[in-house]
């Protein structure tokens, strides 16, 4: 696998959200990411922000452009130190939710882009990869 | 504060999403609308999302409450004009957005409001009573 | 310079021509394939980049930068090759042969140092021999290339939307659907909706073979994305043994509008519309017959 292009940025609150949906926008088109796949990209990339800044009152996030076996994709990497997830498995169901909300966000996350991965240490925080490639598969 | 404008057009109130949502502003419409619709006794609401590029789950909740609340005040709600990226992704996401109508477009939405809340045959029996009346005298 | 490079560059011509009798009086030369030219030019191509990039005597890392004009151009050779039709034997023999080449100049120069020689043809034998696995690899990868592309299109071909009436859609699925499939019909779909601005679409689903609880969900899927969109969507072409499936498996459709043909999805299609087709009147035709 090779890393094209790499930079981070910081999220400390909700303004940053749309400058940071932006630039995963940008790096997806750059790449010929399709409509569709775009959109789905940056749904996940949102309710995994959405997630950092409630629960983790922000953090940083790395987005790469990547290719591996001929394919180009785009991996973001969310990074918090908030309080992380106890029960990772409860976290990914539909439906479940410590805070007010629909619990969509992390299942849901992972059903819209191509390779997902959660590690998380209660009381150091919570670390989330997520990879969609060009052509959606 | 930035603000997104609601119209009034007769009975129903009209709402154009332009611009990239972040939650605050999202928060707002909700209660603006909410606001509005007692105010006006309006009989429906129109949302058209033709310009928005990205629903997740938090937009999604938004629109499904304005459904909800505008209901026990007696109005209907339609969302019309969502792009085909988007709902392919709502899908996925696993958010059908149930108890909101839904039309392709403005027109198509304004009809099925119509439809849905019966002011022309209320109208067409109040012309009938008026005409009696008329006769009587 | 490396004295290697150097002696190499030096005979540069005589490896070119006895590279290229080497190829011509291989049996599997393909000259329906490429003229000779065409070749000639190629193989000058890479025996120049090949050259300046040991310059240095870097025999070994092929992944350096003074290679990359080499792989660059291996791999383009291997690409358009595979695209061409040549077998993944005759791409690979096209480095080998060079192989054969450079060590046969070698040895007409060496003869005297045995140390030397059996040194230096080492290490164009590892040289070339990374060469042309890159080769075979850039071969395969243009080769999925092309199966890639193929699916695509089979994907595009297979499911065409039909505009059957004015505000009414019609998609036969034809064949499995799976996640990907299910990805296109939906995409075309919804477009379709848009671009003609119709309420209704009916998926008829005569050929698909079976229906497993993941195609349902696919189903399903599509159903929804095209509600969201503000209009319904039929399911026709429910055959018997496809109703028994859903039953058995527990799938729940009761949600989704379902017809046993596309006819009369058609029909129900008509009356959500508040459309009628009714038979011409043939009254006055019969008179005449009579009289």
């Amino acid at each position: 696998m090779i890393t094209m292009t790499k930079d981070t940025m910081q999220i400390v609150r909700e303004q940053d959200v749309v400058p940071f949906r932006n630039r995963v926008r940008e790096l997806s088109t750059k790449i010929g990411m399709s409509l569709v796949n775009q959109t789905k990209l940056i749904t996940a990339a949102s309710e995994l922000v959405r997630n950092m800044l409630k629960y983790a009152n922000g953090g940083k996030i790395i987005l790469e452009i990547i290719s591996k076996n001929g394919q180009t994709g785009v991996r973001l990497t969310f990074v918090d130190e908030g309080p992380g997830i106890e029960n990772i498995p409860q976290a990914m169901q539909d439906g479940f939710s410590t805070g007010r909300s629909l619990g969509l966000g992390l299942p849901g996350a992972k059903r819209l882009v191509n390779e997902f991965d959660i590690k998380s240490k209660v009381g150091s925080g919570t670390t989330v990869t997520v990879t969609h490639w060009k052509n959606g598969r | 504060m930035e603000r997104i404008p609601i119209l009034k057009m007769g009975p129903f109130l009209l709402v154009t999403i332009q611009v990239d949502l972040y939650d605050r502003l999202a928060l707002n419409l909700e209660n603006d609308l909410i606001n509005m619709v007692s105010k006006t006794g309006a009989r429906g609401v129109l949302i058209d999302i033709s310009a928005v590029n990205i629903v997740d789950s938090f937009m999604g909740r938004i629109l499904g409450n304005i459904a909800s609340m505008s209901r026990i005040m007696d109005a209907e709600t339609v969302v019309v004009g969502m792009q085909p990226a988007v709902a392919i992704t709502l899908v996925e996401l696993g958010l059908t957005l149930q108890g909101v109508h839904t039309a392709l477009n403005v027109e198509k939405g304004m009809e099925l409001l119509y439809d849905k809340t019966d002011i022309l045959t209320e109208q067409a029996e109040e012309d009938n009573d008026g005409e009696t009346d008329d006769h009587d005298d | 310079m490396n004295p290697t490079a150097q002696l190499l560059k030096k005979k540069k011509k005589a490896i070119l021509e006895n590279w290229m009798q080497n190829q011509l009086a291989d049996e599997s030369l393909r000259e329906d394939l490429i003229s000779n030219d065409d070749l000639r030019r190629q193989s000058e191509e890479l025996l120049n980049g090949l050259l300046s990039a040991i310059e240095k005597g870097n025999f070994d890392d092929i992944y350096a930068n003074e290679f990359e004009q080499v792989t660059d151009i291996l791999s383009d050779i291997s690409v358009t090759r595979a695209r061409q039709g040549f077998t993944p034997c005759e791409t690979t023999l096209y480095v080998l042969s060079l192989k054969i080449a450079l060590t046969d100049v070698l040895e007409k120069e060496r003869r005297d140092q045995p140390e030397l020689l059996y040194k230096e043809v080492l290490q164009i034998n590892r040289l070339l021999d990374s060469l042309s696995i890159l080769t075979f690899e850039t071969y395969l990868r243009g080769r999925e290339e092309v199966i890639l592309r193929q699916t695509d299109e089979i994907n595009e071909i297979s499911t065409p939307v039909i505009r059957v009436w004015d505000g009414i859609l019609a998609l036969p699925i034809i064949g499995t659907l799976d996640s990907s499939r299910t990805q296109v019909v939906m995409e075309n779909l919804l477009q379709e909706i848009v671009n003609t601005g119709s309420s209704i679409a009916i998926l008829d689903i005569s050929g698909v073979p079976a229906v497993d609880s993941l195609v349902a969900q696919h189903l399903i899927k599509t159903v929804s994305a095209t509600r969201l969109m503000g209009a319904e969507c039929i399911i026709s072409g429910i055959r018997a043994e496809i109703a028994q499936t859903i039953v058995h498996l527990g799938i729940d459709l009761s949600n989704v509008k379902t017809k046993a043909t596309l006819a009369s999805a058609l029909l129900l299609a008509f009356n959500m519309l508040a459309l009628e087709v009714k038979p011409k009147k043939t009254t006055v035709n019969t008179n005449r017959i009579i009289k």
